[in-house]
């Protein structure tokens, strides 16, 4: 596994440090599933190493390793000005942006998984104005002709389980077996409305609605966005079933889905017909 | 003949860095820090709902969003005029969110940022990725204390998630809590989250006391020489922070060289440009007035950080800054905690100011918020008010400031016709990773990286544990927009 960081925040992998089964040191350490184990031979926030070092990992894998590596995306691709918006490093005294090597690394991937909505679909960097032409995983594949499939995971940050579970269904049973919905996210996780398995559902029905935050009923009133969020986190819950956000008494900010921040804001306000269609 | 050493990336730490190094005869006579990403976060913010700066800004950094979640709120409440209206429960809540984000960084720093550059972890676990390739040559600690130290990075995996998840309780999810909100916070405090909240907490104090402080000792003896290294500016900046219904936990203060305390106020922070490629016409201003005009091919300029200071000088931030603050204002656990950890080094507070004095504050800062989180704990009124409500104003002026695990951090704000004008942050990287100012002062990292003597050029340790020391967030500082650069990163050595 190669896992780059583009224009993100690296929540995605903070995310992903708080699996809790399997656990980030099975993840990195043990045979995920039997037989089978993830090397991960790059990550900037982990590894031991750094410098140029690290970067020779890169062009090895890329040269030695065709299509015998995942690529992982976090953070989405900064594309104004020739990508000069974001680099990963450097060699032989020359920046390596991080299209480039998005590109370059895509190309010979077994496959790519673009985790949280920033790699997804540009997410928080390419909200308006999108000041460094941030793009997806996806559209920059699309535009160069890359033929590596893409499993997108969105979510900012996505739930640990959600990129755990994608890989699962990988390892055990193919990259075939993974059911994609249209925007490219597994119907495994994103199969459902927030709406549909919300514990406040009831109050909605009821047409009992919070006023001001902090209130029982339905968040409806103060912006939710779970009518037309597509994530298990009703059923799922975060931080090993803590809590999550409309039980803490906040609206759903519809974090997993493409329009997501511009088409979700403002946030505490509340949604109208026009967000639904 | 001097040789310049480039390290870039720089790994293990929050965002896209490198540094460069000009040795002559081993010694650095120059140093150069530099973001190597921009993402235009203040650009993005201008005409949204004031409101949604505090999601937003959470997304500047997934390490430590609860210091943009709390700076920004403080900001908006400023510019809403609702500052002295925030219910002490709510003031509680969010310092328990900000103590849980604090213990999760601070662990997350040691252990899995900066443990590496110590401890030999390939030699227990075997030449695995990601632990392989990296520096040969100087990991001292020995056999049995060492696999001891690997088997607690692996624990630490587990404690910092386990603050997440402490977190959680008030603040929704983490990375980018829900729970911290203009006007207060959305989850109220029942006693049964109180519980909950209390026995998390007991066992990561559990950890902080017997496993975190010890192994930074252990570590510490084993790499003395690191009490020399790295000493900086020696001129320390706190904001306060952790405010509380009686007062903050870390107070304000600017500390001279020779530990003389002046108050803190924040009209004296300007921003230096001249070696930042901005205009230099918004040069030493102070970021409630400043803009950001870019200009990529200004001759001189070597980093997209400008270099803020205060009263025209260069200030470190962070942990040390905050521990030194609170000790020389006679915080008595502060001097506690400091006085026996030298104690049991054999080492004066001059000491402090190093590699080994930075983790050391950072450690023991650990365990001061831990333990007073107990007591804010107790403080909670479940029947009382969470939140206050207000409309939006036409127009309003706002600025944030607080400590963030890295050090202070600010917000500041205009809004006018109900929605934002303008929007400026400073990070404690930006102060701490800054370039030279107008009257050509290095940073602070870039001071404490001059003067180091590096044993081997191709394995430069001296360097990288210096930078890593500060606990630098690129992420955080480097998120201005430069709209027409198109040479990334060149750098000329002089």
């Amino acid at each position: 596994v190669i896992w780059l960081q583009g224009a993100g925040c690296t929540g995605c992998s903070v995310s992903i440090l708080n699996a809790v089964s399997p656990r980030i040191q099975n993840l990195l350490l043990d045979e995920l599933v039997p037989g089978q184990q993830l090397n991960l031979i790059f990550h900037a926030t982990i590894m031991a190493g750094q410098g140029e070092p690290v970067i020779e990992v890169l062009k090895d894998a890329e040269k030695n390793r065709k299509g015998g590596y995942i690529l992982v995306v976090e953070g989405a691709i900064p594309t104004a000005e020739g990508g000069l918006y974001g680099s990963i490093g450097e060699k032989d005294g020359k920046h390596i942006t991080i299209q480039q090597s998005v590109e370059e690394l895509g190309k010979n991937a077994l496959l790519t998984l673009a985790l949280g909505t920033c790699a997804a679909y540009g997410g928080i960097p390419a909200a308006k104005p999108n000041p460094t032409l941030c793009k997806g995983v996806k559209t920059i594949f699309n535009e160069k002709g890359i033929k590596t499939a893409v499993v997108n995971i969105p979510g900012c940050p996505p739930h640990p389980e959600w990129f755990t579970g994608t890989i699962s269904v990988i390892l055990f049973s193919g990259l075939e077996a993974l059911d994609l919905d249209g925007l490219g996210r597994p119907k495994l996780i994103y199969g459902r409305l927030i709406h549909e398995n919300c514990p406040r559902r009831a109050d909605f029905d009821k047409g009992k609605f919070a006023q001001v935050l902090g209130d029982p009923g339905c968040l409806y009133k103060l912006g939710c966005r779970g009518h037309y969020t597509y994530a298990d986190c009703p059923l799922r819950q975060w931080n090993n079933g803590v809590n999550w956000c409309v039980k803490a008494g906040s609206p759903c900010l519809g974090c997993v889905e493409p329009e997501f921040p511009d088409g979700t804001s403002p946030i505490y306000e509340k949604i109208t017909f026009e967000d639904l269609k | 003949m001097s040789k310049k050493i480039k390290i870039d990336p720089i790994t293990r730490i929050e965002g896209h860095m490198a540094v460069e190094a000009v040795i002559d005869d081993g010694v650095v006579k120059e140093a150069k820090s530099a973001g190597t990403l921009f993402r235009g976060f203040e650009i993005i913010l201008r005409g949204r709902d004031p409101r949604d700066a505090n999601q937003l800004t959470q997304r500047i950094c997934g390490v430590c969003p609860i210091a943009h979640a709390t700076a920004s709120a403080f900001c908006i409440e400023d510019a809403f005029g609702l500052t002295d209206k925030i219910p002490n429960n709510a003031k509680l809540i969010r310092a328990l969110i900000f103590g849980s984000n604090f213990l999760q960084s601070h662990i997350l720093h040691f252990y899995h940022l900066a443990a590496l550059d110590y401890v030999d972890a390939a030699g227990v676990v075997g030449d695995l990725a990601p632990f392989v390739p990296r520096y040969e040559g100087d990991y001292r600690v020995s056999g049995e204390t060492n696999a001891e130290l690997v088997k607690h990075y692996l624990r630490a995996l587990d404690i910092r998630r386990k603050c997440q998840e402490m977190l959680s309780i008030f603040g929704g999810k983490m990375p980018h809590n829900v729970g911290i909100v203009p006007g207060g916070v959305t989850e109220k405090p029942t006693e049964d989250k109180i519980t909950n909240f209390l026995w998390r907490l007991n066992e990561i104090r559990d950890f902080v006391d017997n496993i975190y402080i010890p192994d930074v000792i252990a570590v510490a003896k084993a790499y003395g020489d690191y009490f020399e290294i790295g000493k900086g500016c020696k001129r320390l900046l706190a904001y306060g922070g952790f405010d509380l219904p009686v007062g903050k936990l870390f107070k304000a203060g600017v500390i001279s060289p020779d530990l003389k305390v002046e108050p803190f106020t924040k009209q004296n922070i300007t921003e230096d440009l001249k070696h930042s490629w901005y205009s230099d016409s918004d040069s030493g201003k102070s970021p409630a007035l400043s803009d950001t005009k870019p200009e990529p091919k200004k001759s001189g300029a070597y980093s997209f950080l400008k270099s803020p200071r205060y009263d025209g000088q260069v200030c470190e931030l962070g942990p040390l800054a905050r521990m030194v603050s609170n000790y020389v204002q006679g915080d008595a656990k502060a001097k506690e905690l400091v006085d026996s950890a030298l104690g049991e080094l054999g080492a004066g507070i001059d000491a402090l100011y190093s590699v080994l004095g930075r983790h050391a504050a950072r450690a023991l800062e650990a365990k001061l918020v831990a333990d007073a989180m107990v007591d804010w704990l107790q403080a909670l009124k479940p029947a009382e008010p969470v939140i206050i409500e207000s409309p939006i104003p036409e127009t309003g002026e706002g600025a944030g400031l607080t400590e963030a695990p890295r050090g202070a951090v600010g917000h500041w704000t205009t809004v006018k016709d109900k929605k934002i004008e303008r929007y400026q942050v400073i990070t404690p990287t930006a102060w701490n990773a800054s370039p030279k100012d107008d009257r050509d002062q290095p940073g602070a990292v870039e001071q404490a990286i001059i003067g180091t003597k590096v044993k081997d050029r191709n394995n430069p340790f001296e360097l990288v544990r210096i930078v890593r020391a500060f606990d630098p967030c690129l992420a955080c500082s480097v998120h201005l927009l430069d709209a027409g650069r198109n040479e990334l990163g060149v750098f000329r050595v002089v």
